[in-house]
């Protein structure tokens, strides 16, 4: 346990809200070994985002507050630590990757100068010498042109060239590691397989370790090593990617792999895409028991008596149903 | 950029045509006669008024007497003061200064209490120092100048003796002492004028702040482990003054027009006060000229708005 580079336990994060307590993370457990990438699955509002966001504390504190739990950052919890402590991680130990190329630049600088600006808080580099690790940053990304470019306003390139600005914004400080929240999602098809790749290839350049937020099952098959599946604020799921694909113990992630469009099965068995039926619970007041049980088929009264504990049904694969091993069989 | 000035300068002749064009109507269709007082006058005959009024173009058809009136601006020349016989930009020369100096120093009052305040307070919003500047805000901007100024009249001038109420033009003292006899008597009207407008400005600031600080590139600055001072002031502040620059070049009409009521009351021989007593008068080359200069501040102020615009947005370009 101890050689894991992030080690998030019992996280809890809840937001005060007029309506009341949100409980958006309740109870969280993700560890990512040096150079390893995971991946963090589940629908919108499972609590994902907050979580990536928690780990670096880029949530509003308050509305939000971590309540519980520890995120030991090789071996140090960053929990308790104050802000200036806080700072020295941001970017110089783990970079972070929005969701929105669109609006996360400023649109005021060049895009030289906000990269340029990172290296120079946490290298002390003079302003030419961070101009240029900006440049050979952009080109290492695979923009063309980039000791040109970077002299460039954020307008001025498309979604996918200010996604690959954000990538290499967060590892211009050569980070351990990266945290990309949804980095996909708001680019069309072709460029999301381009930013996945790009973001493969820096991983495997740079061996750092990615913590990948995604909602995209197609994007968890192509770039992890080991899932993290997320169900209205608590992990259900946790296992290896080829193990979680070729067995799914959680009715929940079976679920959302049977909802993943299969063009050679439409052909021949004019099967309709399958959808989980419900929504996710309200996160004001969750109901008892395990919180999938009410849009579940496989559930049962015992279900709705207690919360499922998450358990190591088979070594390297844990879940948090007690009819798993059945469902799975 | 330089072919930008060109064309913005170039736009601007039309639009100062078109606003001379309706100030000349609207003053020779108002009622009054300059001569009026001449008329009750016994020493002057009827048939000398009449030869004065034709000297002077009175009563030629208003197009003509446009025409002549824009020729000779043309040249240069703006024309005297039916009244004191004074070349008009003698006149607004003399005055000019003071009203410049007046509402220059209270709008930069107004901007180091508006920047400052705004911004803390939208950094903190809620807060206490939020909610007591809010209020102060509130109060600042709802209470009228003709209102404060008589206040700060009854307390500092009469009340407490401080400050003199009268602004003076013939300060006779020399070396620190005029400097200081001028600030002294500047003091009341560039307060009332500042805190009035920056009490304005502060809710503006404000919320222009919040707007950009919940933005996302604010989150991506703070993951890059910025301090917090540094974003504010560069990610937050730089972006959230475009609207500000906005706001502030278009109020610069107000601000003149805000400022007349303000020179009555302090009495500060400002161009505001040559206008009034110009309109009073009857005066019509006076009243034309200081209104003209008026309208080239406010495009001056405009022109100036767009630059720092652009200045400060590099999605806006000058073409």
């Amino acid at each position: 346990m101890s050689g894991r580079l992030l080690e998030i336990s019992g996280l809890k994060v809840h937001f005060r809200t007029d309506d009341g307590m949100v409980r958006a993370v309740d109870g969280v457990d993700i560890g990512v070994d040096g150079g390893e990438t995971v991946c963090v699955v589940g629908e919108s509002g499972c609590g994902k985002t907050v979580t990536a966001k928690t780990v670096l504390k880029l949530i509003d504190m308050p509305p939000g507050k971590i309540v519980a739990g520890s995120i030991l950052w090789q071996g140090r919890d960053l929990v308790p630590l104050p802000p200036v402590a806080m700072r020295a991680i941001r970017s110089k130990e783990i970079g972070f990757i929005f969701q929105e190329p669109m609006t996360s630049l400023n649109p005021v600088y060049t895009v030289g100068d906000q990269i340029a600006e990172t290296v120079r808080q946490h290298e002390g580099m003079s302003r030419r010498a961070a101009m240029d690790r900006a440049a050979e940053m952009l080109s290492l990304v695979n923009i063309p042109n980039a000791s040109r470019r970077v002299h460039d306003y954020p307008h001025q390139f498309s979604g996918g060239m200010r996604q690959r600005v954000m990538i290499a914004m967060a590892l211009s400080c050569n980070p351990k590691m990266v945290i990309a929240d949804e980095p996909t999602t708001a680019l069309d098809v072709t460029i999301q397989a381009q930013i996945l790749d790009l973001l493969n290839e820096m991983k495997q350049r740079l061996g750092m370790a990615v913590l990948l937020i995604t909602h995209a099952m197609g994007v968890v098959a192509e770039t992890a090593q080991r899932v993290i599946v997320m169900y209205a604020g608590k992990v259900v799921e946790e296992a290896t990617v080829h193990e979680l694909f070729a067995r799914p113990m959680h009715p929940y992630t079976q679920g959302l792999i049977r909802s993943i469009p299969r063009l050679d099965l439409a052909a021949t068995e004019h099967r309709r895409l399958e959808a989980i039926p419900g929504t996710v619970p309200s996160l004001l007041n969750p109901p008892v028991g395990c919180r999938f049980a009410a849009r579940c088929r496989h559930a049962t009264a015992e279900c709705s008596a207690a919360e499922p504990p998450l358990r190591e049904a088979v070594p390297g694969h844990k879940v948090a149903c007690i009819h798993a091993e059945a469902i799975a069989a | 950029m330089t072919q930008y000035l060109i064309r913005r300068l170039l736009i601007a002749i039309p639009s100062l045509l078109g606003i001379s064009v309706i100030l000349f109507t609207v003053l020779a269709l108002a009622p009054g006669d300059p001569f009026e007082e001449l008329a009750t006058n016994p020493a002057v005959p009827p048939d000398v008024r009449a030869q004065l009024r034709a000297s002077l173009g009175l009563d030629d058809p208003i197009h003509e007497r446009y025409v002549s009136w824009l020729l000779a601006m043309l040249r240069g020349d703006w024309g005297y003061s039916f009244v004191s016989r004074i070349p008009v930009d003698q006149l607004i020369m003399q005055r000019l200064p003071t009203t410049v100096a007046v509402i220059g120093a209270s709008q930069v009052l107004a901007l180091c209490i508006a920047l400052p305040v705004g911004v803390y307070a939208a950094t903190r919003p809620y807060s206490i120092f939020d909610q007591i500047a809010n209020t102060l805000a509130f109060v600042g901007f709802s209470l009228p100048t003709f209102f404060t100024g008589l206040l700060m009249i009854l307390l500092f001038s009469i009340t407490l003796d401080w400050l003199p109420f009268v602004y003076s033009t013939n300060i006779t003292s020399s070396g620190w002492r005029w400097w200081w006899d001028h600030i002294r008597q500047a003091i009341m009207p560039v307060l009332v004028l500042g805190l009035f407008q920056g009490a304005a400005w502060t809710r503006y600031v404000r919320s222009a702040v919040l707007d950009v600080i919940r933005l996302d590139h604010v989150t991506t600055a703070r993951a890059k482990g910025l301090p917090e001072s540094r974003i504010t002031m560069r990610h937050v502040v730089r972006n959230a003054m475009i609207p500000v620059v906005t706001l502030v070049a278009l109020q610069m009409p107000a601000v003149f027009g805000g400022a007349i009521v303000t020179e009555q009351i302090f009495r500060v021989p400002g161009i505001g006060s040559l206008l009034i007593s110009a309109i009073l008068a009857n005066d019509t080359p006076v009243i034309m000229a200081v209104t003209f200069v008026f309208a080239g501040l406010v495009i001056f102020f405009n022109l100036i708005a767009d630059i720092l615009y652009g200045w400060l947005d590099p999605r806006i370009s000058y073409r």
